[in-house]
């Protein structure tokens, strides 16, 4: 679950974290009384949406005015954002964070996440900031180091240093980032994080460090444990249909095919539209309808299959494995059935009582082309997306 | 032989008598698994499925020398009986659950290593040796056994490579799957390992996916220290990028983890690759009869 950047500012607060003075507003009428609060003479406003390079697309501007910051507020407020990390139909902005203005003499980059290989935490940073990070790693790699910290290491003086090296930090701001890493290590472990960035970390004219943006990640599976994170969950910033289906516990992603699938398990749901695309056809989504494929999944998976529009034709791979086929043939005939489908649908069931399941779906008097082998199965689909 | 499970198993089920647990059980028992009863805190003294229930994994130990068990409790909770498992002197623990917090897995990884125990999973169908236990939620009649070991990162993938390997012929020696998490107890290295050291394994079929790089690892173990032939298929070449695809760890970040990557390595490494789904049984038959 992705956070806004003023939410990760919170959560930075709450670190001890360096971060600017800054006020969230979710109507323009409210930005003159937020930058009179804030006080100064210039702001910087930033439209929050769940992507990155909002600066470029003009969703971040500097003004020195009120009236300015009203304007943006106006403009953008209700609106979709469209950046280089966005869709086409880019992200709605629902909220404008005003911020004093920093003053800037360096850009750095910093940023934290779980690494597989090594199993540890690892910090990434690099003496240049305010890029995409991507690309200094193709360019000059030697700019960034890669600095495990161990999950039961509460002491992370040495790493910090490490890091600080490559940041070229003197001693003043080396003083300030060893506390800074370890409020980080700190918030990352208590929050179940399983990505924080600061891009960019910066070194303002007093010499002093500041964390300029926050983007954060929380790993979902932790949201149990993380009442108050749950309650940052912004549902505008997903797409309606993964929102949706998620709802329901189904996993769904939207592509941008016309064969709908509804395949249960993860592996198989991709392995599935590989074999589309094989075929020469293109997947619709990807959906996982989960073990148990019962009549209420199948149903709820179809409607949310459904309203994509592009979908000329629904390919349903299930392997019965503990479930047998015959309940699950049942279940899609049922769901058919209560979706009112007009679509044609390819249905094939492998495993415990597939040819019991093959006859329940052709019998079942609904335009259902049950075909037990995969590849004739995908084949199908694709001539009938055509 | 075989890896990891046979008939000699002995096992125990954490959660046992949750409905996952029972349903599980049950099939399992069935298959021929030698369950030896099972824990659920508070049910201690009861008997389900005809076996005896325990409230600690410790008290089940001293009483039936278990040496594997199986989890099936919730994800929050998997961590507390996952180290249970471990510090009660279990070397073999088998994690069903999906779900588990990452951070929580780090830690565990962490002890189980310490402890010398082989975790499989979280987040996995379980390990099969077909003909002698099943331990996990896999369907036990698509097996047969045979030459075939088979590693996985998906469930309903294994089956897949299973059903297409016994109707085939060739039946399997024994399946793992690893789970689709991205701190997995076991990595295909581990697996691998056993499977080279196992006498009925013929050839080894590794089912990968995206996100993360251990198939590339694997692909340079492979090379340097496997002498059977390995077969591979990698699921989401269609994935797009920077979007989980159902499990927690699938997903290519940084344009980082993509199959065409992962395929290329193996290729470089002498892995045979199955370009699609429907022909890992066959790949299996042309590099065996080759």
């Amino acid at each position: 679950m992705n956070l806004h950047e003023y939410q990760g500012k919170l959560l930075f607060a709450q670190y001890n974290l360096p971060v600017s003075k800054g006020k969230v507003i979710f109507d323009a009428s409210d930005a003159e009384d937020a930058c009179n609060e804030i006080g100064g003479s210039k702001w910087v406003v930033k439209a929050q949406v769940h992507a990155g390079g909002r600066g470029k697309s003009g969703g971040v501007e500097l003004i020195d005015s009120v009236k300015s910051a009203t304007r943006f507020a106006e403009r953008w407020l209700g609106k979709r954002l469209v950046t280089y990390q966005t869709d086409k139909k880019g992200q709605l902005v629902n909220s404008i964070l005003i911020e004093e203005c920093t003053s800037i003499s360096k850009e750095l980059y910093l940023s934290a996440v779980v690494d597989r290989d090594s199993q540890k935490i690892v910090f990434i940073g690099s003496s240049e900031g305010g890029v995409n990070i991507e690309d200094v790693a193709k360019n000059s790699p030697e700019k960034i180091i890669y600095q495990g910290i161990d999950i039961e290491n509460s002491n992370a003086k040495e790493e910090a240093l490490s890091i600080s090296r490559v940041l070229g930090l003197n001693d003043i701001q080396t003083k300030q980032f060893i506390p800074m890493i370890e409020n980080l290590l700190r918030l990352f472990i208590e929050k179940d994080l399983s990505l924080l960035e600061i891009n960019p970390l910066v070194i303002n004219d007093n010499g002093d460090l500041h964390c300029l943006d926050a983007k954060i990640n929380i790993d979902s599976n932790a949201l149990f444990r993380q009442p108050e994170l749950q309650e940052m969950y912004d549902e505008t910033q997903e797409d309606p249909q993964e929102a949706e289906a998620a709802k329901s516990d189904l996993s769904y992603v939207s592509l941008d095919g016309n064969i709908g699938c509804m395949v249960n398990g993860a592996g198989l749901a991709m392995g599935t539209m590989d074999t589309i695309k094989f075929f020469g056809g293109n997947p619709a989504n990807f959906l996982d309808v989960g073990g148990t494929a019962t009549q209420q999944r199948v149903a709820k998976a179809f409607k949310i299959i459904l309203k994509d529009k592009e979908v000329k034709v629904v390919l349903v791979n299930i392997f019965g494995g503990i479930v047998r086929c015959d309940l699950i043939a049942e279940g899609v005939v049922a769901a058919m059935k209560e979706v009112n489908i007009n679509i044609p649908v390819v249905v094939r069931l492998e495993g415990n009582n597939a040819d019991l399941g093959a006859q329940i779906l052709s019998e079942a008097n609904i335009a259902i082309h049950s075909i037990n082998n995969l590849s004739d199965a995908a084949n199908k689909a694709v001539e009938l997306a055509k | 032989m075989s890896i990891l499970v046979n008939k000699d198993t002995r096992l125990l089920v954490q959660g046992f008598t949750g409905s996952q647990g029972t349903l599980h059980s049950e099939q399992s028992i069935e298959y021929g698994t030698n369950i030896v009863g099972g824990v659920t805190p508070g049910k201690g003294g009861q008997i389900h499925l005809n076996k005896p229930v325990f409230d600690s994994v410790q008290d089940a130990v001293k009483q039936l020398e278990p040496n594997a068990s199986i989890i099936f409790v919730p994800a929050k909770f998997c961590k507390d009986s996952i180290l249970e498992s471990a510090e009660a002197g279990i070397k073999l623990i088998i994690c069903i659950t999906e779900g588990v917090p990452t951070l929580d897995m780090l830690h565990v990884k962490k002890r189980v290593d310490a402890l010398g125990v082989r975790l499989i999973g979280p987040n996995c169908p379980g390990v099969i040796t077909p003909g002698e236990a099943k331990l996990g939620i896999m369907p036990g009649n698509i097996h047969k056994p045979g030459s075939i070991g088979i590693i996985s990162r998906s469930g309903t993938l294994t089956y897949e490579a299973v059903k297409q390997t016994t109707d085939l012929g060739f039946g399997q020696s024994s399946c793992v799957g690893i789970g689709g998490d991205p701190i997995p107890g076991s990595s295909f290295i581990d697996i691998l390992k056993l499977f080279e050291n196992d006498d009925q394994t013929e050839a080894i079929v590794m089912v990968g996916e995206i996100g993360g790089n251990a198939e590339e690892s694997a692909a340079e173990y492979i090379q340097n220290n496997i002498s059977k032939p390995v077969i591979s298929y990698i699921a989401g070449q269609t994935a797009p990028a920077g979007k989980r695809m159902g499990h927690a760890g699938a997903i290519i970040a940084g344009g980082k983890g993509t199959a065409k990557e992962k395929i290329k390595k193996l290729r470089e490494c002498g892995v045979h690759i199955a370009d699609n789904l429907v022909s890992i049984g066959s790949k299996v038959s042309e590099v065996l009869n080759s």
